[in-house]
C-alpha cells in the first residue's frame, strides 16, 4: 500500500472514531438537557398557561406543533449541508448523518401534521386544509419519505450515499419551488382566506396580543427540540458508523477467510 | 390535576398523546436499533481479534 | 446525436411499450373517471382540466421505468458513457426522445379525451398549450428519477415515489393554466411560470442526471 493510500485510509477511518468518542462524551448531556427542557416547556405551557381568548385552550398545542414543524424544516437543511460536505469533501460521517436524521425528519413532519390536524378540526371546522402551509408540509413528508426509500433500496453504501446526496439537492430546490407553487395554486381558489389563518398557525398573533405568557414555554420547547434532535442525531450517526463497520469488517472477513 | 381545558380538551389532549407517542417511539426505536448494533459490533470485533 | 436520437425513437416504436402503452393508459384513466365520479356534465367539465392533466402525468409516469433500464441491461449505456458525446448531451437526448414518444402523443390526444369529459370550449386551446409546454418538463425530471433508479433490480415503485414529488410544480401550474383557460380566466402568470419551470429543468436537470448516471456506472 503506498503511502498515499495509507494515510487516505487512516483519514477515513480516525475521523468516524474521533466521532464516536466525542459523541459519546457529549450525548448524556444533550440527552438529559434536552428531556429536561422539554418536559419543562411542556409542563409549563400545559399547566401554568392560560387558555387564549380566542382559541380557548388548544393553544396549548403550540407547544408541539411549532417546534416539531421548525425542526421538521430544519431537519432538511441539516441533510442538505450533509450531502453537500459528503459530495464535496467525501466525509463518510457526513454522509451518514444525513441519513441518521432522515427518519427523525418524517416524525417530525408527522407530529405537526398530526397536531395540525388536530389543533385545525375545532378551529377551521375541518380535519385537514388544503392550506399553503400544510400542503407544503404533505409534500416534504413525501420527499422525506422518497429520501429514505432510495437509502434503503441501494445495496453499495457510498453509491447510495451519492445518489441520495444528489437526490437531496435536487429535492430542495423542487421542495422551494413546490412551496411557492402551492401558496400561488390555493390564492387562486380561494382569496383571502388563508391570510387569516396564516398567524394562527405559526402562533404570531399570539405572541402579539399575549406575548409573554405563551412565549416564554414555547421558547423552552423550541430548544428543547432542538437539543433533543442534536442528541438523536448524534447517537444515530454513531449507529450507522457502527453498521457500517459491522459491513466492513464481515467484507474483510470473508475475503481474508 | 388537569387544568380546566374546556370543550376541547380532547383536541389537546390528543394532540398531546399522539405527539409524545411518536417521540417516544422514535426515541426507543433508535436506542433499540443502537443497542443491537453495538453488540453485534462487538461480537464480529472480538471474533476477528480472536482470528487474528 | 441525431443518430442517436433516431435509434431510441426507433427502438421505441419496434418495441411498441412505450408508445401505445401511455396513450392506452391515458384513454383509460380518462374513462373511468365518469364511472367514479358520476356522469353529471356539469361536474365532469369542472374537473376535466385537472383529470386530464393528472393522467397525462400518470401516463408518462408510466413509461419513465424503460426509459434507461433497457439501455442499463444490454450495457448501451456504459458505451454512451465512454463515448465521445458528453453524457450531459445523450441525457437529454434521451428525455427528447421519450418526449417524443410519449409526452407528444399525450399533448395530441388530450383534446380527444376532452370531449369525453365535456370540457369547455375554451379549455381546449389552453389545456393542449399547457401540456405542450409541461410535459418536457415531465420527460426531464423522469430521466432525473430513471437515472436515479436505473441499477435497482425492482426500481419502478421507487422511481414513481421519487418523482411525483418533482413533479408538484409542474401540475400545480399547469392544471392551474388549464382551468383558469377552461373558465375563461387570465393564464398569463401560470402559463409563465410553467414555462420558466421547464425551461429551467431542461437548462439544469440534465446535468444531475449525468452525474447521477456516472455514479451509477461507477
Amino acid at each position: 500500500m503506498s503511502i498515499a493510500a495509507k494515510a487516505n485510509a487512516l483519514w477515513e477511518y480516525a475521523n468516524p472514531r474521533k466521532f464516536l468518542a466525542t459523541s459519546e462524551r457529549v450525548l448524556p448531556f444533550f440527552w438529559v438537557a434536552s428531556i429536561a427542557c422539554i418536559v419543562v416547556g411542556l409542563v409549563w405551557g400545559f399547566f401554568f398557561t392560560p387558555d387564549d381568548y380566542k382559541q380557548g385552550s388548544t393553544v396549548k398545542i403550540i407547544y408541539l406543533h411549532v417546534p416539531t414543524a421548525l425542526m421538521a424544516i430544519n431537519c432538511w437543511l441539516m441533510m442538505l449541508v450533509t450531502s453537500l460536505v459528503w459530495l464535496v469533501r467525501r466525509h463518510h460521517v457526513s454522509a451518514l448523518a444525513a441519513r441518521a436524521a432522515a427518519p427523525i425528519g418524517i416524525v417530525m413532519t408527522l407530529i405537526a401534521l398530526v397536531t395540525g390536524a388536530i389543533w385545525g378540526q375545532p378551529m377551521w371546522g375541518t380535519w385537514w386544509e388544503w392550506d399553503p402551509r400544510l400542503t407544503s408540509f404533505l409534500i416534504l413528508f413525501l420527499f422525506y419519505l422518497g429520501y429514505v426509500a432510495l437509502w434503503e433500496a441501494i445495496e453499495d453504501p457510498d453509491t447510495a450515499a451519492d445518489l441520495t446526496s444528489v437526490l437531496c439537492l435536487v429535492g430542495s430546490v423542487f421542495a422551494l419551488l413546490s412551496r411557492y407553487a402551492v401558496n400561488f395554486w390555493n390564492q387562486g381558489l380561494h382569496q383571502g382566506a388563508s391570510v387569516m389563518r396564516a398567524g394562527a398557525i405559526t402562533g404570531t398573533d399570539t405572541e402579539e396580543k399575549v406575548s409573554n405568557v405563551f412565549f416564554y414555554p414555547l421558547m423552552i420547547c423550541i430548544i428543547g427540540f432542538v437539543l433533543l434532535f442534536i442528541a438523536l442525531v448524534l447517537y444515530r450517526t454513531g449507529t450507522e458508523i457502527r453498521a457500517r463497520r459491522i459491513k466492513a469488517l464481515l467484507a474483510r472477513e470473508r475475503v481474508g477467510g | 390535576m388537569i387544568p380546566d381545558l374546556g370543550k376541547y380538551s380532547d383536541t389537546v389532549l390528543s394532540s398531546y398523546v399522539a405527539s409524545i407517542v411518536l417521540l417516544v417511539a422514535l426515541i426507543v426505536f433508535s436506542v433499540l436499533r443502537g443497542r443491537k448494533v453495538r453488540a453485534e459490533m462487538e461480537k464480529v470485533e472480538q471474533r476477528m481479534m480472536r482470528n487474528g | 446525436m441525431i443518430a442517436l436520437l433516431l435509434r431510441d425513437l426507433k427502438l421505441a416504436f419496434r418495441a411498441g411499450g412505450g408508445f401505445g402503452l401511455g396513450l392506452a393508459f391515458f384513454l383509460i384513466v380518462t374513462v373511468m373517471v365518469p364511472f367514479a365520479v358520476g356522469p353529471q356534465s356539469s361536474l365532469l367539465s369542472t374537473i376535466a382540466p385537472g383529470v386530464l392533466w393528472l393522467g397525462a402525468l400518470l401516463a408518462c409516469l408510466l413509461s419513465l421505468d424503460r426509459l434507461l433500464a433497457l439501455d442499463w441491461e444490454d450495457g448501451s449505456l456504459d458505451l454512451l458513457a465512454t463515448a465521445p458525446l458528453p453524457l450531459e448531451a445523450a441525457v437529454s437526448i434521451k428525455a427528447l426522445a421519450h418526449w417524443l414518444t410519449t409526452g407528444l402523443p399525450l399533448v395530441l390526444a388530450a383534446p380527444f379525451l376532452g370531449v369525453l369529459l365535456n370540457l369547455p370550449v375554451p379549455g381546449f386551446f389552453w389545456l393542449v398549450m399547457s401540456l405542450l409546454i409541461g410535459t418536457p418538463a415531465m420527460s426531464v425530471i423522469g430521466t432525473f428519477g430513471a437515472a436515479l433508479t436505473v441499477g435497482l433490480k425492482r426500481g419502478g415503485l421507487l422511481l414513481s415515489l421519487l418523482v411525483l414529488p418533482l413533479y408538484v410544480p409542474t401540475l400545480i401550474f399547469g392544471a392551474e393554466v388549464a382551468r383558469r383557460g377552461a373558465t375563461g380566466m387570465e393564464t398569463q402568470t401560470p402559463l409563465l411560470m410553467l414555462a420558466g419551470i421547464t425551461a429551467a429543468t431542461i437548462a439544469l436537470l440534465p446535468f444531475a442526471s449525468a452525474a447521477v448516471l456516472r455514479i451509477n456506472l461507477r
